[in-house]
């Protein structure tokens, strides 16, 4: 179980412990190290790019047990957290107050805030809001040495260099988080829920480009194609359009004038690109069951095929409808079935290959498709991932975004942080990001 | 911008001089090296802007008001240029709505103490490849590296702003800024006209912009949110001074360096901590404490600046001065 997380790398542990406290996870790091083995940092285990996957077989530390909210400041918005805290049942905690922890991945069920913290975690409302790293103020860590400090503070700014920065989305690499402080928002006092269906993806993802180029920066702004919306509506009834070829669910929040503005504005331009129904929620019930539907995509999935290979990758906004175009072109050409559901607003791709592993020669043709698909994402000015992180699984694809120099500073900063790479080793860079490294003389060669 | 054949220099990377002091004091005898002007990318339906690190916020700002958007960086003087402004850190009075500095820089393209020409970041609007060079170098002061360009995030403009003026305006949706100068506190609405008039109709109207306070000896104490009305409270009647309530910056100025370092004394007995902006007394490294995890900024600049050219003495990584 604790071999791999929800990516499709495996690796193997030395040890697993369910530290209590943050000295008992200093003190499995001090083991870890007076045994010369490695550590990997492991919430819930969602993750899906490999980040959590034991290389070198190091001593697994797993936080789920560290489940506490420990404090709750209504008045600064700020909660302390342990980091087994799970996502969804911080925004419970404080819900009665009138506030929610703002990132909202679609596993907010079972992912933890360290994890998140780890991945720079994104969700559906980010594209407002910002992801993880806008919403921590302070973590508290054990180094890759074994000791204790505080990254950032509960003022605006911390004295020198940004090291929360740096730590969030490190993806376990600068040590672990034991402790939390995330600035909660305020629940905004009116929300519309949009669902807009159209006859094409392009007519959809033209809806996309067209309200953000309209000034509307909605709350939420999420597609679904046809294949994944009929497999949501087979799975839960959530009352999507079962003959769309795509589905645009849109969410603005705020105060009565600036709400309907924006439903206004996004109405006109869903018609102006054809749209075959254009909706608000009536009430709360239909707002859950649409969000349920959309939160619940992956889980639907297995109706279609046994496995399936979910890709993160980020496009400028405007160049949409063209990269949509490729995804599909791509995965036919590898015959292949390819499910689109993901975070349109801000341009966040979650290509989904679904198969079926006893196929022979199958993963190596979901492989190439994935790659294929990244290298167009790279090639219209985007990126590797928007959320997920690199992990294992991209991590052997980072030169293709980045030049020697730019892998070789990231991994100046890495070793600061870790000098002797016992944190979380294999993941993120590749090997040869250092300059020079692969010039490395062996020892006891000499020439 | 080629650094080559500037080898062996003490370099320091100059903008428009209008936070010239924030922090440590500039190296003595350095090579002043200027980044280039100019929008290099600008795509309004992406919402982000590419700029050379010269480029002034009053050109950024004018470029993207065209389009019905803007970058909240709010700089005090204008004239500041992106690169400073990323340097420096320091954030704007609309904050409490719009974020921090270091929240509108998606890419940072810099060139390090030893020459390596470095890309940290991506081009959209989310992105968690790699490590995070852009939130690394805001507010590094120019030490790690020269600032060439910078990938910023746009947002729309918001249609209407008005002030607002009221004994206590916590109950305010989304305010853009609560700035209180001991009286009564002055409220920013921004948003569609209907909904800031709503918002706004139980305070008085005559709120208004305060003036920051300006001396020969400036400052911002951070502190958490929960103790700004304590630690303003405690300052010496020698202070001027103006808060941003829920974000815990203070800001201060006085006609004497001494009143400056007793304003610091008040910070660090509230948890918190006071960066010089300008003035201050003549031993002042600007931040008057020991960083906080000072061996590891140490390995950062390191790794960086292996030979300590850039702007040495503008974080006091080395000697520390008490305050």
């Amino acid at each position: 179980m604790y071999a791999r997380d929800a990516g499709v790398a495996v690796g193997s542990a030395a040890a697993v412990c369910f530290p209590a406290d943050a000295g008992e996870v200093a003190a499995a790091v001090r083991v870890a190290l007076r045994h010369g083995r490695p550590f990997v940092a492991r919430g819930s285990g969602t993750g899906l790019a490999g980040g959590a996957t034991p290389l070198d077989d190091p001593v697994v530390i797993v936080t789920t047990q560290m489940n506490r909210v420990l404090d709750i400041d209504t008045d600064a918005r700020v909660a302390w957290v342990e980091p087994g805290v799970l996502n969804l049942d911080l925004s419970r905690a404080v819900a009665h107050l009138g506030l929610h922890y703002a990132p909202d991945p679609s596993s907010q069920q079972a992912c933890t805030i360290g994890g998140n913290v780890g991945t720079n975690a994104g969700g559906p409302h980010c594209l407002a809001e910002g992801v993880t790293s806008a919403h921590v103020l302070a973590v508290d860590v054990v180094l890759a040495d074994g000791s204790a400090t505080r990254l950032g503070g509960l003022e605006p700014d911390s004295p020198g260099y940004d090291l929360r920065g740096c730590f969030v989305g490190s993806e376990g690499t600068m040590g672990i988080a034991t402790r939390v402080a995330v600035r909660l928002t305020a629940d905004p006092p009116r929300v519309a829920t949009m669902l807009c269906a159209f006859d094409s993806v392009d007519a959809a993802a033209a809806t996309v480009s067209g309200v953000i180029a309209a000034g509307v920066l909605p709350a939420a702004l999420e597609m679904m194609d046809a294949r994944i919306t009929r497999a949501v509506e087979d799975f839960v009834g959530a009352g999507f359009p079962r003959n769309a070829e795509a589905v645009l669910l849109v969410e603005v929040d705020g105060l009565d004038g600036g709400v309907d503005e924006q439903v206004g504005a996004i109405e006109r331009v869903a018609t102006a690109n054809a749209a075959t129904l254009v909706r608000v929620a009536a009430d709360e019930t239909e707002r859950a069951l649409l969000w349920k539907g959309r939160k619940s995509a992956f889980g639907a999935i297995a109706r279609i095929a046994p496995d399936y290979y979910l890709h993160d990758a980020v496009v400028p906004r405007t160049k949409l409808v063209n990269v949509l175009r490729q995804v599909y072109a791509i995965a036919e050409a590898h015959d292949l079935i390819v499910m689109n559901v993901f975070h349109a607003g801000d341009g966040n791709l979650h290509p989904l290959l679904v198969f079926d592993r006893r196929e022979p020669g199958v993963w190596d043709r979901v492989y190439a498709a994935g790659t294929e698909i990244l290298d167009a994402c790279l090639s219209a000015g985007g990126v590797l991932t928007g959320e997920h992180g690199v992990g294992v699984e991209k991590r052997d694809l980072m030169p293709r975004m980045f030049s020697a120099d730019d892998l070789d500073a990231q991994a100046r900063l890495r070793d600061a942080f870790d000098p002797d790479g016992f944190a979380n080793p294999e993941k993120v860079l590749p090997r040869g990001s250092r300059c020079g490294e692969m010039q490395r003389v062996p020892e006891g060669a000499w020439i | 911008m080629d650094l080559t054949g500037l080898d062996a220099e003490v370099l320091a990377p100059v903008g428009a001089r209008t936070q010239w002091e924030v922090g440590g004091p500039p190296p003595a005898g350095a090579r002043e090296v200027h980044a280039p002007a100019g929008v290099l990318a600008y795509e309004p339906a992406d919402m982000t802007i590419t700029v050379g690190a010269g480029t002034s916020y009053d050109e950024l700002d004018r470029v993207l008001a065209e389009q019905g958007q803007e970058c909240a960086l709010d700089p005090r003087d204008r004239r500041a240029t992106v690169g400073g402004i990323l340097a420096c850190g320091l954030s704007g009075t609309r904050r409490l709505r719009h974020g921090p500095v270091r929240d509108h820089v998606l890419e940072v393209r810099f060139e390090t103490g030893d020459g390596q020409r470095v890309k940290g970041g991506g081009p959209t609007v989310k992105n968690v490849t790699g490590y995070d060079l852009p939130r690394l170098f805001v507010g590094s002061l120019g030490t790690l590296g020269i600032l060439q360009q910078a990938t910023l995030r746009c947002r729309p403009r918001l249609p209407y702003a008005r002030w607002f003026a009221a004994e206590d305006t916590t109950s305010v949706y989304r305010p853009s800024t609560r700035l209180w100068a001991g009286a009564e506190e002055h409220v920013l609405i921004e948003g569609v006209r209907t909904d800031v008039d709503a918002q706004g109709a139980r305070f008085a109207a005559h709120g208004h912009m305060p003036a920051l306070p300006v001396g020969e000896h400036r400052g911002r104490i951070s502190v958490a949110p929960g103790v700004v009305r304590d630690c303003a409270h405690a300052l010496g009647s020698d202070v001027r001074w103006c808060a941003e309530l829920g974000v815990g910056t203070i800001h201060v100025a006085a006609d004497a360096g001494a009143a400056l370092s007793d304003a610091r004394a008040v910070a660090h007995a509230h948890g918190g901590w006071l960066l010089r902006e300008a003035g201050g007394e003549p031993e002042d490294d600007g931040f008057g404490r020991e960083l906080p995890n000072i061996d590891l900024m140490r390995r950062i600049k390191t790794a960086f600046d292996p030979a300590g050219r850039l702007n040495p003495g503008r974080l006091p990584l080395d000697a520390v001065v008490a305050s």
